[in-house]
């Protein structure tokens, strides 16, 4: 968008050209994000391979949803690049980086509050619709169908997340918790992404609950074709649903890898429990 | 089957009472003398509730504070002066340049083009402004946009103030304070031309028919694709980025179709008042549109078009009554020199004050609206997304 064709043909190189090889989802080069004389996130190089579920965890203040809001475009990197699907997207629109596939929960809800669930999932498939303008004033018959269709598969998105036919209709200010998170999970899955990023989707969920969205993931994951980015805090769900774990400290990638490795981690026991003084 | 056909009555019987009111509005004008005065104050309030319900879209719906929208009324009446007199005399020859209008006007120097086309040329034009100041100014948020758009506003008085100073290849933009005049006359095709000096019930009519289109598409957008954006960048712009909502573009859309409303509201007028005067574009009648969207109630459309009605008729009927009536002895008894029609903005600014106190989500209430106030759901402010676009 903002660097051309050359900039393009450069971020496919990028692509190529990272760390583990060709054929990652989403890369990001070295970035960083400084805020004022705060270093939030420093220097992390991140992979995404398709069809996985990577995990980013960290103590408080670890920078992961500042990562997070790098990825989607809310915050440009200070330095770095993010490559997507062979395609540089730094700096590039939050609603442009979703309309090529990206979509996301936000760690406290940020639902339309006084839209209905439906309404919230169809606000989700803004960037699939084409009616204008015009269009809308004059409902023409292709507009009226693809408002028909929108709510049609917002409710079957609704379905699919398992909320209750009879809150279809409630202003999600008047779900409950839970379901609140389903509707935000389904407005994002409305959005047809095929990168979906859950920024600490359990928090506030009784073990059951969460034990519920571990397997709900893996079906999403496996029904959908999504690769799927997570932030918890949540280690039962990190370790059971994780293929790979990322984790930051301080800002800084500290450790990487697979859920056994990243349990043994030296430095991450430390970043969690604090040094042992001997 | 028959579910759908109850449907449909159930549906039908819902718009009866819409129905109703508009055809007993619109058989009005037959019951009164044909220059009556009480006509000419409705037919002002006629185009008032088509600025309100323009701006309503842009504060109601989109939630944008525009503190500027004379600068669209500004806009469309200046069209009006610019295609519809013999403001630019000369232009286009000794016989100047005419499209469709009567054979008398066809004879008049300058340019004298058929009333559709005025407004398609006022839409144009507002639409442009509208782009031209949106594009700086929607990329801020919140108060920020109250503020640019409160200068931009002002600086549109001041150019059109001082237009006439401003010659363009011999041509004065405006005629400042001393008015474009004589406007021509509403000029329709297939109905003629309208007399304002004999008969109002053609304008009125015609105000009428534009009130009805100007519902017509505030209903449609609001309940469509632009009007769910609306709503959702009113309610949370991060969000709704992250879902795919380009804040820009969909905040452009708004302000353009508000606008609009304003660039036709401002062509008729300047139609009925048969004038384009610099005067008429101060910063209090911004004010003046938008205490009528609050007072009815932001973002509800039967609440705006009463609210518009209510402050017009304040402002054309209640004041100058007052003024004659008690007023006059209630202000003389305080020792105060002035009448209520002097400080009218003030009594506007009054009445703002009140509905914000004792019923801040207005006298006809939206739902959404009526959530976020009383119950405090929604329209969180607090933002993280960088500002840039």
């Amino acid at each position: 968008m903002t660097e051309g064709a050359a900039g393009e043909r450069e971020s496919a190189e990028a692509a190529k050209g990272s760390p583990n090889g060709g054929g990652e989802l989403l890369t990001a080069n070295d970035i960083s994000k400084i805020f004022g004389g705060l270093v939030a996130v420093d220097d992390v190089s991140f992979t995404i391979a398709p069809r996985s579920i990577v995990s980013i965890i960290g103590p408080n203040g670890a920078g992961k949803t500042t990562f997070f809001n790098m990825l989607t475009g809310l915050y440009k990197p200070s330095v770095g690049r993010i490559v997507f699907e062979g395609r540089d997207i730094t700096g590039t629109r939050p609603d442009i980086i979703t309309s090529l596939g990206v979509a996301r929960t936000f760690q406290n809800i940020r639902l339309f509050a006084t839209m209905s669930a439906v309404e919230n999932v169809m606000v989700g498939q803004h960037a699939r619709m084409k009616a204008g303008l015009f269009g809308s004033i004059l409902r023409t018959p292709a507009v009226r169908r693809e408002e028909r269709e929108v709510r049609e598969r917002a409710r079957e998105m609704l379905e699919y997340v398992g909320l209750a036919a009879d809150e279809f209709e409630q202003i999600a200010a008047n779900l409950s918790y839970g379901d609140q998170r389903r509707v935000e999970i389904a407005r994002a899955l409305a959005s047809e992404p095929t990168l979906l990023l859950l920024d600490e989707p359990t928090a506030g969920m009784n073990p059951n609950e969460s034990a519920q969205l571990t397997e709900f993931m893996q079906r999403l994951r496996d029904e959908r074709d999504l690769t799927i980015l997570l932030i918890e805090h949540d280690m039962k769900v990190v370790m059971g649903v994780s293929e790979r774990i990322t984790v930051l400290d301080h800002g800084e990638k500290i450790a990487e890898g697979k859920p056994e490795e990243i349990r043994h981690d030296e430095r991450v026991v430390e970043a969690y429990l604090g040094k042992s003084t001997e | 089957m028959s579910a759908l056909s109850r449907l449909r009555s159930h549906k039908a019987a819902r718009h009866l009472p819409a129905v109703v009111a508009v055809m007993a509005i619109a058989v009005f004008p037959i019951f009164r003398p044909p220059l009556d005065g009480l006509m000419g104050d409705c037919i002002q309030a006629l185009a008032f509730v088509v600025m309100a319900l323009g701006l309503n879209i842009v504060v109601g719906f989109a939630g944008l504070l525009d503190l500027g929208y004379v600068a669209f009324y500004a806009f469309g009446a200046l069209s009006m002066g610019w295609l519809a007199s013999d403001h630019f005399t000369g232009i286009g020859g000794e016989t100047g340049i005419h499209s469709g209008v009567t054979e008398f006007a066809g004879r008049l120097p300058g340019i004298h083009l058929n009333f559709l086309l005025v407004v398609i040329g006022a839409i144009l034009v507002t639409g442009i402004a509208g782009a031209l100041i949106g594009l700086p100014t929607l990329r801020l948020r919140g108060d920020y946009i109250a503020i640019v758009t409160l200068a931009f506003g002002e600086i549109i008085g001041r150019v059109a103030a001082n237009g006439d100073e401003v010659v363009i290849s011999g041509y004065k933009l405006s005629n400042g304070r001393q008015s474009i005049a004589p406007i021509d006359q509403i000029n329709l095709p297939l109905i003629g031309e309208f007399d304002q000096a004999t008969d109002l019930r053609s304008y009125f009519w015609a105000g009428l028919a534009l009130v009805l289109v100007v519902l017509f598409v505030n209903f449609r957008l609001r309940d469509s694709r632009m009007g769910r954006a609306w709503i959702a960048l009113r309610e949370d712009e991060v969000a709704a980025a992250s879902m795919g909502v380009p804040l820009v573009r969909t905040k452009l859309m708004a302000y353009a179709v508000g606008a609009a409303f304003g660039g036709i509201s401002g062509a008729f007028l300047g139609a009925f008042l048969q004038s384009v005067n610099a005067n008429q574009f101060q910063f209090g009648f911004s004010i003046f549109i938008l205490a009528m969207v609050i007072l009815g109630g932001l973002g509800s459309i039967w609440g705006v078009v009463i609210g518009a009605v209510l402050l017009s008729f304040v402002n054309t009927r209640f004041l100058s009554q007052l003024d004659q009536g008690i007023g006059n002895d209630v202000l003389g008894a305080l020792g105060l020199d002035f009448t209520f029609s002097e400080i009218k903005f003030g009594v506007f600014g009054f009445i703002l004050v009140i509905v914000m106190v004792l019923r801040p989500e207005g006298l006809l209430p939206e739902r959404r609206r009526k959530l976020e106030l009383t119950e405090g759901i929604g329209a969180g402010e607090e933002s993280i997304y960088e500002a840039r676009a």
